[in-house]
Formats: structure tokens, C-alpha cells, sequence
């Protein structure tokens, strides 16, 4: 079982994990992901490979808690263990010297675009990187993104960190401006990256969105992660996880991804009645 | 006992849960025979001096001497008997399709009902399982040579057997958090209950094999790498794989699964106790599963144990041509499930909700037999019928992973996309590489998948000589 090298808080909610696990560092490249169980009896979530250490056979993951799976994850402190790690799995992100290139980053989606960023430098590549958060506690690696970015834009909605505003307005002006911009690449909540591929969709810029439905195996096994792409449909989980987004069919896609709502909220529930019912417990023999 | 009196005796029928009660509960169905029963069964057998029982059996169980040792009562010779051959009789007692194998060569089949050779291999794996009988198997004496078994499904397990008693390090490799493969996420609890299969891997645990889970190899690391870190041969055993599906309209709406999802989430991730455990499945009123094959008759019976008021298998041939065992489409309809034959699916459409509302089925009929042998469906014009379903769970078949394929140069596979393999020892086209399974065959048996295993654990005892 994988062991929590190191624990940190990043923002309200979401947390860093730096897992020493060799045998999947030494294997993964960016734009791949790990699907996860926290304990017996929980359910198996992708989560996107944040950032990876070769040299420490670690692997970085930075998940925001937002279900029950994740909001167990937050509970794990240094030293713990996870009990299922499995990966490193889909395909990696395609690298290479493309030009200028715009990174955008929703969230904890700016993980993701760290890792690119840092590949994509290798390479002969201008990066333009646009971070964005609901407000200035919930933005992660902005430093990190400076070091990363040859021009970094910071947006969040009530402008406490950089300028107020969405996380599409800075490209939505280079691309009027005429800027010529050879390739985006967007990671974070649907309907942000929906909102990228709509926005450069008329000026013909290639773009790519990680999609993360739910998924079971991640290996391929199951289908339910599939995914329609320009009429085909594909695992994302074996195929993606990463798609040219104009192809994607994003109807299909947040329909699906939200099958299991209802469940989500009756299971993060019972955790917390189980949770409380604990703490209760663990009072009284005290 | 004079072969008149053997020939009197009516065949014993398994006990079986009640059907109305057993709809309800993940219980296992069939309850199996007791001691009496068993040798009663075990006394129909001719004892013929040329069993050609044993010619139906694809791991050639001594079925004739096992059978013997039921009627004087010596369970603990008939367990040893059987494991001579099958390392996992109490799971083959369970799945096997005999009346295709061993019960349909037993020459009483031919005058009426055959030996009920399978329910008597059950009875005596349970009954070694529950007294320790065959307990104290011993690895061999250690080779020094490590070998790398990739899958932990019946082939898997089955080399991971043969390898450890012939002295080898063994270390399985599966993808999984739990070792088994379809045993144990496919097949459900109420056909081959899981404790039997943990009971296996922890029996090959002991024996000093090693599991290690979590690891997909082809990703997580590669045959050539294994090759090059002190294993000296590798058997592949992945499996299928890959769900097949129509490629018909509306089959990616919500509510449209694959078995292996719809099965996986159930078992594996045990999804009948949510929220107790957290994966969920969505099971409405009106269940379609397509397909006539045992993972449908397994899906259209789990579906049924998760509440909903109908079940509905469509399949477009006839019952005739469907691939399932009799037993278990037998024991499908016992419980319930409607059965739409020559029939198939062509649209799904949504409700106001954007989840599946209904399908549109046509009508088939059949016309000459086609590759498989079995009479070729075609549609007939006009006759479409819409269903009203809020769940449909696709159950058409498998293709082959090619991840393995992919990630290990020199492997070939045939046109269906099958590993090629030598026929007698499994060896792949790369020499010191084995594999076998439904990598190698395409969907077959859990039978079948062990009977490669074994001649792949004995080529391979040969090659690291
Ligand atoms: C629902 C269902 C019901 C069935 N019922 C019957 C029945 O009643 N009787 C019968 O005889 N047959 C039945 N079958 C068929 C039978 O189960 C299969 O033929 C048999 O399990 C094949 O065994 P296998 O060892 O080749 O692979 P599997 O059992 O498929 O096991 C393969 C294992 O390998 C793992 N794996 C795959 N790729 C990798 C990798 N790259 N690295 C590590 N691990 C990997 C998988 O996770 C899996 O655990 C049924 C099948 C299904 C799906
Ligand atoms: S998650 Fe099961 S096939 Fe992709």
C-alpha cells in the first residue's frame, strides 16, 4: 500500500498527497491519471497524476474534496497509507514543439497544467499559462505557474487574486487581438473547458480537454467511462483521457457524469451520520 | 450393485433455493448434495470400462475413480483424485457447462439422464473444503527460477498452481484490488459464492504465491522489464477484456451498461449494499438485457435480486442457439425474467430526463446457418416494437485488451485479435512468453482457461529447465 510521503492543505478543500509509489513514477508521463480506493468497501476514483518524482519514486496527487471517496482522502495525514493505487493509466499528453501554447487551469485543474507546462518547456514552445479561481484562498501553484509560464494571467470571480473575471476573458482577448496562438490546452470543471473549446472552435486552434467521467476499472474493462468523440465513442479511460475538445460531445458528456448524483449525495450523507456517529462514540468511552 | 439395479436408480436432483425467495437474495442457488445424496448419485455410475465421460472433461479428471471413491465413501480419495488434475474443482462444479463436457459423453445420457458428474464434484470439493481433506499440499522443492503469471482469472490461478508445487517462485500480477478475475467480478455471488474463490487464493497464498495487485502490467510495468528482473518466463493470462457493444443509437445515454459494468459494480464493488459500501448502480422498473449468453442470463438475474418489476432477456436468435448453460436459462426463467427471443435491439431513446426511456426492438427470423453453425437472424420489415425500459445492460460479447500486445514487441495475435499460441504448450510467438485464457481463445470456459493454464505451467517447468 502506497504511503503519504507528504500531506498539505492547499486551498479550503483541497489537499496535496505526495505518495512514494516507484513503480508508477518511474513509468508515468503527463496528462496520465491513477484510479484510487481509500479503504475496503469504497469506490474507485481517477484522479490526474499532478506531478512526478523519479528520483524519490513519488508521485504527486491533488485532490479537491468533493464526494465521500475524497473527503476520506482528506482525513489521511503523513505517514498514512492508501490502500489502492493503481496506474499509471490512459494515455500521456502529446508533447512537442507546437509554438505558443495556452494553458488554462481551473481549480485543481492547475495541477495538471503545471505538469504539462513543465514538459512542454522542454520542447520549443512560448507558454502562455491562465489560472483561475472562485477567489484568492482557493487558488493553488501560482507561484509554481511563474516559474513554469512565459506569461501567466490570473483571473478568480471576486478578483482577490489577480483580475476579477473568468478564466476564458484573457484568451477570448488574444484571440480578437489577432495573437496567434498555435495550440490550447484546458483542465478543470466541464463547463470551463466547454467554454474553451466553444471559444477557439470558430478560430480553428487545435484544443485539448482532459475529460474525467466516472469511472470503475480504468482499464478499459468496464465502458462506463465512454465517451463520444466526433461520432465514435471511445473508453476515455484507455483512449483519453485527453481529447481534441471540438470533437467531444459535451451534452452527452455532463449527462453522464452526472448518473450518479443522487447516490453521491445519499453516500456522502451516510458518511457523515457514520462519521458523527463515531465521534459520538469515541466521546462517550472518554 | 448389479448394473440393473444402477440402472433403476432415478437421477438425484440438486437442491435448490425457492425460486420466489431466492429472486430476493444474492444467496447461492444451489444448495448442493449431502452425503446421502451423493453417494446415491455417485451409485448410477456404470463404472464403464471405457469412461468415455472422462473424454468430455478438458482437464481429464479421473471421473471414474473419483465417482468410485464417492459410492464406498471415501470423500477424502475422491478429493484427492479430483485434484489431481483440477486445481479448482469446487469452482468447476459451479461453472462448468457440463452437460456439454462429461455429462453429455456419459453413455447413460444416451439412454436418458447422464451422472450427475458435476453436482458430484461439488459435493466432494465442498466436503474437502469443510473437513481440511486435502489440506498439507506442499510446494516443491525450491528451482530458484521466478516466473511471472500476468491476470489472476482461472488461467492465472491455475498456473500460479502448477508452478508453485513444481518448486518456482511465483508471482501474480492483476490489475484488480482483488484477485480472481471473472470469478469474482463477472460471475455472481448467487452462482459461485465468493468465500470459495478467496478460499482458492488464499489456499495458492500459502503455498507461497505471490499477488501482487494494483498493477497493471503493459502501464505499471512491462513483460520485458519483468523478463529482465529475475523472472524467467511469463504466462499472460488477461482475459477478454473489452465490452462489445452494438454501436446503435442512444447507447451511451444514462441507464444504457455493459455487463462487465453492470456485474463489477454489483459484485466486486458490491453495489446491492450501497450506500453501506459506496459504489452505486442504477437498477429501474423495467430491466433489458441483451444477449443469450451466461453473462446475460448472470446480468438479467442480478438486475432481477436488485428490486426492479421486470427483466426482460432479448436476444435475436432463438433459446435453441442461446450459448448459455440449460441450467441457467432454466433457472432465468424459474425466477421470472421474460424471454424475448428473435428479437433485437435498434435504437434506445431518452425520456424527459435525458435517461433511456425506450427501445426500439425488430423482429428476426431465421435463415441458413452461418459461420458459427448456428442459424443466421434477419430482420423482418415492418415489425418494430417499442419497450418501454429504463435500464439496459448490454451483454453481446468481449474483445480482446490489446494493451499486452501493444507494450510487448514480438507477439502476435490471429485476425480476431487472439494471442497465437502454440497449441500444445501455450508458448506464445516469443519464446519464454506463454499465455492462454480468453487472451488465447477468445470467450471461452473457465474450464477451458484452466486446462491452458496447466499445459502452460508444464511447458513452462520444461523451458526453465
Ligand atoms: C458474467 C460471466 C459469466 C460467465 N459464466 C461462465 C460459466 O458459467 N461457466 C464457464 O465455464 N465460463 C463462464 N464465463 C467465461 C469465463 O469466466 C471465462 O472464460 C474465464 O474467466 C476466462 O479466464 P481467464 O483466466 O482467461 O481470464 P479472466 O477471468 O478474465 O481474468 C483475467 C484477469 O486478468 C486481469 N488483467 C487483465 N489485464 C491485465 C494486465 N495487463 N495486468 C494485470 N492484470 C490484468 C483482469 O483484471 C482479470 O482479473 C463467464 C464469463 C462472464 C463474463
Ligand atoms: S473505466 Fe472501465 S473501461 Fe474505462
Amino acid at each position: 500500500m502506497p504511503q503519504i510521503i507528504e500531506k498539505k492543505i492547499l486551498a479550503p478543500r483541497t489537499n496535496y498527497f505526495r505518495l512514494a509509489a516507484p513503480l508508477i513514477a518511474g513509468h508515468a508521463q503527463p496528462g496520465q491519471f491513477v484510479v484510487i480506493r481509500v479503504e475496503e468497501g469504497g469506490e474507485r476514483i481517477p484522479i490526474t497524476i499532478a506531478d512526478i518524482d523519479t528520483g524519490e519514486g513519488s508521485i504527486t496527487l491533488i485532490i479537491q474534496e468533493a464526494g465521500k471517496t475524497t473527503e476520506r482522502m482528506g482525513l489521511l495525514r503523513t505517514g498514512d497509507e492508501i490502500r489502492d493505487v493503481l496506474g499509471p493509466l490512459g494515455m500521456p499528453s502529446e508533447v512537442g514543439d507546437f509554438g505558443t501554447v495556452a494553458l488554462l487551469g481551473g481549480g485543481f485543474g492547475i495541477a495538471a497544467i503545471h505538469l504539462l507546462a513543465k514538459a512542454l518547456r522542454k520542447h520549443k514552445n512560448y507558454i502562455i499559462s491562465i489560472i483561475a479561481a472562485r477567489t484568492k484562498e482557493l487558488l493553488i501553484m501560482e507561484d509554481e505557474m511563474r516559474r513554469v509560464s512565459d506569461e501567466l494571467r490570473v483571473k478568480s470571480d471576486d478578483g482577490s487574486a489577480g483580475t476579477k473575471g473568468l478564466v476564458i476573458e484573457p484568451l477570448d482577448e488574444m484571440l480578437k487581438t489577432g495573437r496567434h496562438i498555435d495550440r490550447v490546452m484546458a483542465v478543470g470543471p466541464i463547463p470551463m473547458m466547454r467554454a474553451v473549446s466553444e471559444l477557439t472552435r470558430p478560430y480553428g486552434v487545435k484544443t485539448i480537454v482532459s475529460l474525467n467521467p466516472v469511472m470503475v476499472d480504468g482499464t478499459g474493462m468496464c465502458g462506463g467511462c465512454r465517451v463520444e468523440i466526433g461520432g465514435d465513442t471511445k473508453f476515455a479511460c484507455v483512449d483519453g483521457p485527453e481529447f481534441d475538445a471540438h470533437l467531444v460531445n459535451f451534452d452527452e458528456f455532463i449527462k453522464r457524469n452526472q448518473m450518479y448524483k443522487e447516490y453521491e449525495k445519499l453516500s456522502a450523507e451516510t458518511c457523515r451520520l457514520a462519521t458523527a456517529a463515531d465521534a459520538l462514540a469515541s466521546a462517550q468511552v472518554k | 450393485m448389479e448394473v440393473k439395479d444402477r440402472l433403476k436408480i432415478q437421477r438425484h436432483k440438486i437442491p435448490e433455493r425457492d425460486p420466489v425467495q431466492r429472486a430476493e437474495c444474492f444467496e447461492e442457488v444451489a444448495l448442493g448434495f449431502d452425503e446421502k445424496l451423493a453417494v446415491g448419485e455417485a451409485q448410477r455410475c456404470l463404472q464403464c470400462k471405457k469412461p468415455v465421460c472422462m473424454d468430455g472433461c478438458p482437464v481429464a479428471i479421473d471421473i471414474l475413480k473419483f465417482i468410485r471413491q464417492v459410492t464406498e465413501g471415501d470423500f477424502a480419495g475422491a478429493a484427492r483424485t479430483i485434484r489431481a488434475t483440477n486445481s479448482l474443482p469446487a469452482i468447476c462444479g459451479r461453472v462448468c457447462p457440463q452437460e456439454s463436457q462429461c455429462e453429455k459423453t456419459c453413455v447413460l445420457a444416451k439412454k436418458g439422464l447422464p451422472v450427475a458428474v458435476g453436482a458430484l464434484e461439488r459435493f466432494v470439493s465442498d466436503y474437502d473444503q469443510r473437513y481440511g481433506l486435502t489440506d498439507g499440499m506442499t510446494p516443491g522443492l525450491p528451482t530458484g527460477k521466478n516466473i511471472a503469471v500476468v491476470g489472476s482469472g482461472p488461467a492465472g490461478l491455475t498456473a500460479a498452481g502448477h508452478l508453485v508445487l513444481a518448486g518456482h517462485g511465483v508471482t501474480v500480477f492483476e490489475a484488480f484490488h482483488e484477485p480472481g478475475g471473472v470469478l469474482i467480478y463477472g460471475i455472481p455471488e448467487f452462482r459461485l459464492p465468493k468465500i470459495i474463490v478467496r478460499q482458492e487464493v488464499s489456499k495458492l497464498a500459502n503455498l507461497g504465491v505471490e499477488f501482487a495487485l494494483n498493477t497493471l502490467v503493459g502501464r505499471t510495468i512491462s513483460v520485458d522489464e519483468l523478463l529482465k528482473d529475475g523472472y524467467s518466463a511469463a504466462f499472460l493470462a488477461p482475459g477478454a477484456g473489452v465490452p462489445a457493444f452494438m454501436d446503435i443509437p442512444g447507447e451511451n445515454l444514462c441507464g444504457v451498461y455493459s455487463a462487465n459494468e453492470f456485474l463489477t459494480r454489483v459484485n466486486l464493488m458490491k453495489a446491492f449494499r450501497f450506500p453501506e459500501h459506496d459504489t452505486p448502480v442504477y437498477c429501474g422498473k423495467h430491466v433489458a438485457v441483451i444477449g443469450g449468453g451466461n453473462t446475460a442470463m448472470d446480468a438479467a438475474r442480478t438486475a432481477l435480486r436488485l428490486g426492479p418489476e421486470k427483466v426482460y432477456i432479448i436476444y435475436r436468435r432463438s433459446e435453441l442457439e442461446m450459448p448459455a448453460r440449460r441450467e441457467e436459462i432454466h433457472h432465468a426463467k424459474e425466477e421470472g425474467i421474460q424471454f424475448m427471443t428473435l428479437t433485437a435491439p435498434i435504437a434506445y431513446r431518452p425520456n424527459p430526463r435525458g435517461w433511456v426511456g425506450e427501445m426500439e426492438c425488430i423482429r428476426m427470423e431465421l435463415s441458413e446457418p452461418d459461420a458459427s453453425g448456428r442459424r443466421r437472424p434477419v430482420p423482418i420489415e415492418g415489425s418494430n416494437v417499442v419497450i418501454p425500459v429504463d435500464t439496459v445492460v448490454v451483454a453481446i460479447g468481449a474483445k480482446i485488451n490489446n494493451l499486452l500486445v501493444h507494450t510487448t514487441p514480438g507477439l502476435q495475435t490471429d485476425r480476431r485479435g487472439n494471442l497465437i499460441v502454440d497449441k500444445a504448450t501455450q508458448m506464445t510467438t516469443r519464446p519464454g512468453i506463454y499465455a492462454g485464457g480468453d487472451i488465447a481463445s477468445g470467450e471461452a470456459t473457465v474450464i477451458a482457461a484452466m486446462g491452458q493454464g496447466r499445459a502452460a505451467a508444464k511447458a513452462i517447468c520444461e523451458y526453465v529447465k
